[in-house]
């Protein structure tokens, strides 16, 4: 349907990102970060399968900088993923559509997603 | 397949500046895509201070002074002026809206001014919405019933009846939703987009209409309907308050809802 000979106007690069928006873009990152860490999940059940040497590097491996990094990444996005998808669940029965109600559950899915993954690797 | 980056003929290139008159005051910088077609060059951002002394308080108000006094080339659409025809939608600010509407100092700094995101331009801020129109037709937008009319009067409705389609019979078309939606930009050619599913939910919310399971038949496709993701970006754009994004999750329930009457028992549906 597009006529190629037209310009077509600037959309991503211009547009003024709501919350609501930067969230469901989130949910498909984390979405795909989840299934990419999968790997890892892997290889983590079978170094603890074949023990003593094998989940010593495993833990070597996640214990430096870059491990501990993509692990807090990777709990962010499990607890980022798990609330956005119970206000997806909520949407799904006809709810909590109004402006302020949408901006709202967004900002509280940020807010725990921070505070759920400060709270699962911080408190004692 | 979604394509990010705009194509080569569509870059935007710096423009020219038209400076305000002498002795102006107070004014205010406007940026403005504009597009010749034919010149056969790239798209480019004009400036113009505009002396917001001599203007009207809406950006609409600004564009036609620009046109009237500063270059008479710049086109855009308008009409009722008071947010009704929706002849005006473009994206100031990074939002699409209304220009007629929208207060120049609901903006800090430079106002920036584009045509509808994704869409084909026709010249400056003037997009072709022909594949929205199409889109709009293909709900049938009209009633539809094979009982006929009663002999003596309308087919009448309750109040309560009436009030279910007063706020999705309040869409004036202007394109403000569809044109910001990102599934819309990356499936404009499959997706109905927000403003056509708003006004397919019109009639199947409407007491009168008999063709409501023709109309849930002709939406049950994976990139019709269901290619909305709750992005709401439709809702936060809509310059007359209405949410696309609710009656589109509320045709998505009708489809489940009428699914599970067909089985009543709740059994898993039969393969074919």
């Amino acid at each position: 349907m597009r006529n190629t000979e037209k310009p077509l106007s600037p959309h991503l690069s211009i547009y003024r990102w709501p919350i609501t928006m930067t969230i469901s873009i989130l949910h498909r990152v984390t979405g795909v970060a989840m299934s990419a860490g999968l790997v890892v999940f892997a290889w983590w059940l079978s170094s603890v399968a074949l023990g003593g040497d094998s989940y010593d590097g495993f833990v070597a491996v996640m214990s430096s900088l870059p491990g501990c990094v993509l692990l807090i990444g990777w709990s962010f996005a499990f607890f980022l993923h798990l609330a956005n998808g119970i206000r997806h669940l909520v949407w799904d029965f006809g709810h909590g559509f109004e402006k302020r109600q949408a901006d709202a559950s967004a900002w509280f899915v940020v807010l725990f997603a921070i505070a759920a993954t400060a709270a699962f690797w911080w408190l004692p | 397949m979604a394509e990010f980056r705009l194509p080569p003929n569509s870059r935007v290139r710096k423009g020219k500046h038209v400076a305000a008159r002498e002795g102006a005051t107070n004014t205010r910088r406007f940026a403005v895509y504009r597009y010749d077609p034919d010149q056969g060059e790239n798209p480019r951002i004009d400036t113009y201070d505009v002396d917001m002394d001599s203007c009207g308080p809406m950006v609409l108000d600004a564009l036609i002074k620009i046109k009237n006094e500063m270059d008479p080339t710049l086109t855009f659409r308008r009409s009722c002026r008071e947010g009704i025809c929706g002849s005006c939608a473009m994206n100031i600010d990074g939002g699409n809206t209304l220009a007629c509407t929208r207060a120049v100092d609901a903006t800090h700094g430079e106002v920036r001014i584009y045509p509808l995101p994704h869409m084909p331009v026709v010249k400056d801020l003037v997009p072709d919405l022909s594949n929205f129109y199409a889109q709009y037709a293909s709900i049938k937008p009209w009633l539809q019933a094979s009982t006929p009319p009663p002999a003596y009067h309308e087919r009448l409705q309750s109040k309560a009846e009436q009030e279910k389609i007063d706020v999705p019979a309040a869409c004036i078309l202007c394109a403000c939703c569809s044109a910001s939606c990102p599934s819309y930009w990356w499936n404009s050619d499959r997706y109905l987009g927000p403003a056509a599913l708003l006004a397919a939910y019109r009639w199947l919310v409407d007491s009168r209409d008999e063709a409501r399971d023709e109309r849930l038949d002709a939406l049950d496709d994976s990139f019709k309907l269901y290619r909305c993701h709750t992005i709401m970006n439709c809702t936060q754009a809509c310059p007359k308050g209405l949410n696309p994004a609710k009656a589109i999750a509320e045709t998505k329930k009708m489809l489940v809802e009428r699914r599970q009457r067909s089985r009543p028992h709740g059994g898993l549906p039969q393969q074919p």
